[in-house]
């Protein structure tokens, strides 16, 4: 009884919380986007500058993955892969054709979303375990691939002098801030697809996979080519942030992605909550704020990390931000007209 | 701080013991030179090449298998990619050097390591996955659990023992062995033989005894074997703690042959083992040790024919390509799902 009380209660305050942020929606937005706006203004430092733009480039990984693990169920453990196919071949073309940033990054994203149709082919047969074991394999080969090849990649050695985007002849760095407003767009950009395909026919066909990919079939959703489909989205999406990361560092080599960064992406789209967009931000700024604060407990700040892994598990598995909405269901625009061209009384009673 | 700087010095002072030999991408130097030609079978280079390849990759092989056996047994029962295991045998490797550098003797300490290790597979289990099990929470929840468990476990190691290359006692090795021409470590038998007869002790256990009748019985239907009378959380603890055993042995095998122990290492050997058992048939015995067969004697010749660096990922294009292929693996059963 006591614990049912509790639960209610609870639910009770996300609804509040709920319905105070769709009151105040337009504003909340308006705050948000000047905060963000004018952040590099407020006295920060390029080292926290740095901060907030990994953030932002965890964030675009992680949304990638989202559409892939959250919403397809499809759990791939090999997301460094696409990073570092991006990365590399975003800088290539930079370094070797002189390509504008733009030009490279959609190169990049353009190959990673192909290896992403290569690797999204073996879903025709594979599931669940199985497909991320070969994601991870595939994350592995990259990096070998990336270490192996020294006529291409430099090896070990790494690709060094990346050019920084330059939009209209003035070049963005750090300390004129283009680059946190560039991330901002990216960012911004991907979220929104992101909400746009979720929204979309393909996103709650993506969900029926999630939810129940036999049903989905009975259905008449065709569930490979939707699986694929989720696979070449999740990897544009990825390599994006992967070229601009390699544009931002202005350095990469293989040990830049490595099995932990696909650990982490993972890591941050479950503590976000799978399946939500909001849980994604919030995610990403945990963890990648976590070691550089925590700087104080030297060695150990890696072992609590995991434990913070392993008691989130436990304890809230869905996600810091992964509860299910609690506010009444709202028919889309169209449905609303087409009901009240029918009979106002309904809607009343709705 | 006290019990810290005693394990530094012990530490030290069984680096001192035993003195360093070269060692090239694990392979003795001495191993290339001084051969014996005798008369009748006389192998041109390359043949001698091979076969010491093959050895070598039979050896790796068998340590592989043993640590395969682990994530296919926990994989077999929890269906559940115990991404801890790479870290339980690196755990492994570091307690049979912290007890032999307390002047335990070498095979005392290593049964003390593998003992050890079992517990610490059962207290992973206890700890970390037993919750979610009962809370029936998803499976992506356990596999993310194993990889904190694993990153845990690694960075302890790396606070308690440092993160350098330590040296480890090659306590098996008994030289040279010539057969016609072509020269083969002792070591490399010595890794087969064990490593064969702790896989058919396993397999006696598995298909003999009682508790290996619930441990199959708990795969097969965990809910039925609960129903029957089986204490399916029992079964599966005792699975971690033979996973953790075997994967001590291989520990303190592979440690011995290479010589080298340090906190990263379970994390390639963890994958290509991994690799192994997915090739295999995860959830068959003798899958993963053909498996790491496999995966071991490709490894070795990928080494001398095609660069020491392309040595770790050949295990994993065979990996994807036999999941392609054949995607339960060599010798796994099919899932077959009722609606």
């Amino acid at each position: 009884m006591d614990k049912k009380m509790k639960k209610e209660t609870s639910n009770n305050l996300i609804l509040k919380f709920e319905t105070f942020v769709d009151k105040y929606k337009l504003l909340l937005a308006a705050v948000c986007t000047v905060l963000l706006l004018v952040f590099p203004y407020m006295g920060v430092n390029q080292y926290i500058l740095r901060i907030v733009i990994m953030i932002g480039i965890y964030s675009m990984l992680a949304l990638g993955l989202n559409i892939l693990t959250g919403y397809t169920g499809q759990v791939s453990l090999g997301h460094a892969g696409f990073y570092a196919v991006g990365a590399y071949t975003a800088s290539l073309v930079a370094l070797k054709l002189g390509a504008n940033f733009f030009v490279a990054t959609l190169a990049g994203a353009a190959l990673s979303s192909l290896c992403g149709l290569l690797l999204g082919l073996p879903t025709l047969r594979l599931k669940g375990t199985y497909l991320s074991i070969v994601t991870l394999g595939f994350g592995e080969i990259v990096k070998m691939i990336t270490m192996n090849w020294d006529k291409v990649t430099n090896g070990t050695l790494g690709l060094k002098n990346i050019p920084k985007p330059v939009i209209f002849g003035v070049k963005l760095t750090l300390s004129n801030n283009g680059l946190y407003y560039l991330m901002l767009v990216l960012v911004a950009l991907t979220a929104l697809i992101c909400m746009l395909i979720i929204k979309s026919k393909i996103g709650r066909a993506f969900m029926s996979i999630k939810e129940d990919e036999l049903a989905a079939t009975m259905m008449g959703i065709k569930t490979t080519q939707y699986k694929i489909l989720a696979f070449v989205i999740s990897a544009f999406i990825t390599g994006i942030a992967g070229a601009f990361y390699a544009s931002m560092i202005g350095f990469i080599d293989p040990n830049s992605f490595t099995f932990d960064i696909s650990t982490l992406i993972i890591s941050i789209v479950i503590m976000g909550g799978m399946g939500t967009i909001r849980g994604m931000f919030l995610g990403s700024a945990i963890l990648i704020v976590f070691p550089e604060v925590s700087r104080f407990m030297m060695d150990y700040r890696f072992v609590v990390y995991g434990i913070v892994l392993v008691l989130m598990m436990r304890f809230r598995p869905q996600g810091l931000l992964g509860w299910k909405s609690q506010l009444p269901y709202k028919f889309p625009k169209l449905a609303r007209q087409e009901l009240e061209k029918q009979d106002k009384s309904i809607l009343n009673t709705l | 701080m006290e019990t810290l700087k005693q394990i530094k010095k012990t530490m030290q002072e069984s680096r001192s013991l035993y003195k360093e030999k070269d060692f090239i991408n694990g392979a003795y130097i001495k191993n290339l030179k001084g051969r014996s030609m005798l008369s009748g079978f006389s192998p041109t280079t390359v043949e001698r090449v091979i076969i010491q390849q093959l050895f070598n990759g039979l050896a790796l092989g068998m340590a592989y298998s043993l640590i395969a056996v682990g994530y296919s047994m926990v994989f077999g029962i929890l269906r559940l990619i115990n991404f801890s295991h790479g870290a339980v045998y690196a755990f492994s490797a570091h307690m049979a050097l912290f007890f032999i550098g307390m002047q335990f003797g070498i095979i005392p300490a290593i049964i003390i390591s593998i003992i050890i290790t079992g517990m610490l597979g059962i207290v992973i289990d206890k700890t970390a996955l037993e919750p979610l099990r009962k809370k029936n929470s998803m499976p992506i929840a356990s596999l993310i659990t194993t990889i904190g468990m694993s990153n845990i476990i690694q960075n302890l190691l790396m606070i308690f023992f440092n993160t350098e290359r330590k040296t480890f006692p090659a306590f098996f090795d008994f030289g040279m062995l010539n057969f016609g021409g072509v020269q083969i470590n002792s070591t490399q038998i010595v890794m087969c033989v064990v490593s064969l007869a702790l896989l058919i002790v396993l397999t006696l256990i598995i298909n003999k005894t009682k508790l290996g009748l619930a441990m199959r019985a708990t795969e097969q239907n965990s809910k039925a074997a609960s129903l029957m009378g089986i204490n399916v959380n029992f079964v599966i603890s005792f699975t971690f703690f033979l996973g953790g055993a075997s994967a001590a042995i291989a520990g303190a095998l592979i440690s011995g042959y290479y010589q080298i122990v340090y906190p990263g290492m379970g994390f390639m050997v963890g994958l290509k083992a991994f690799a192994a058992a997915v090739l295999g048939g995860i959830g068959v015995l003798y899958g993963s040790v053909v498996g790491g067969l496999v995966v071991g004697v490709s490894e070795s010749f990928a080494a001398t024919f095609l660069g020491s660096s392309y040595r770790d990922s050949v295990a994993f294009i065979i990996l994807i390509l036999v999941l392609i292929i054949r995607p339960t693996g060599l010798f796994g059963k099919k899932d077959i799902k009722k609606v």
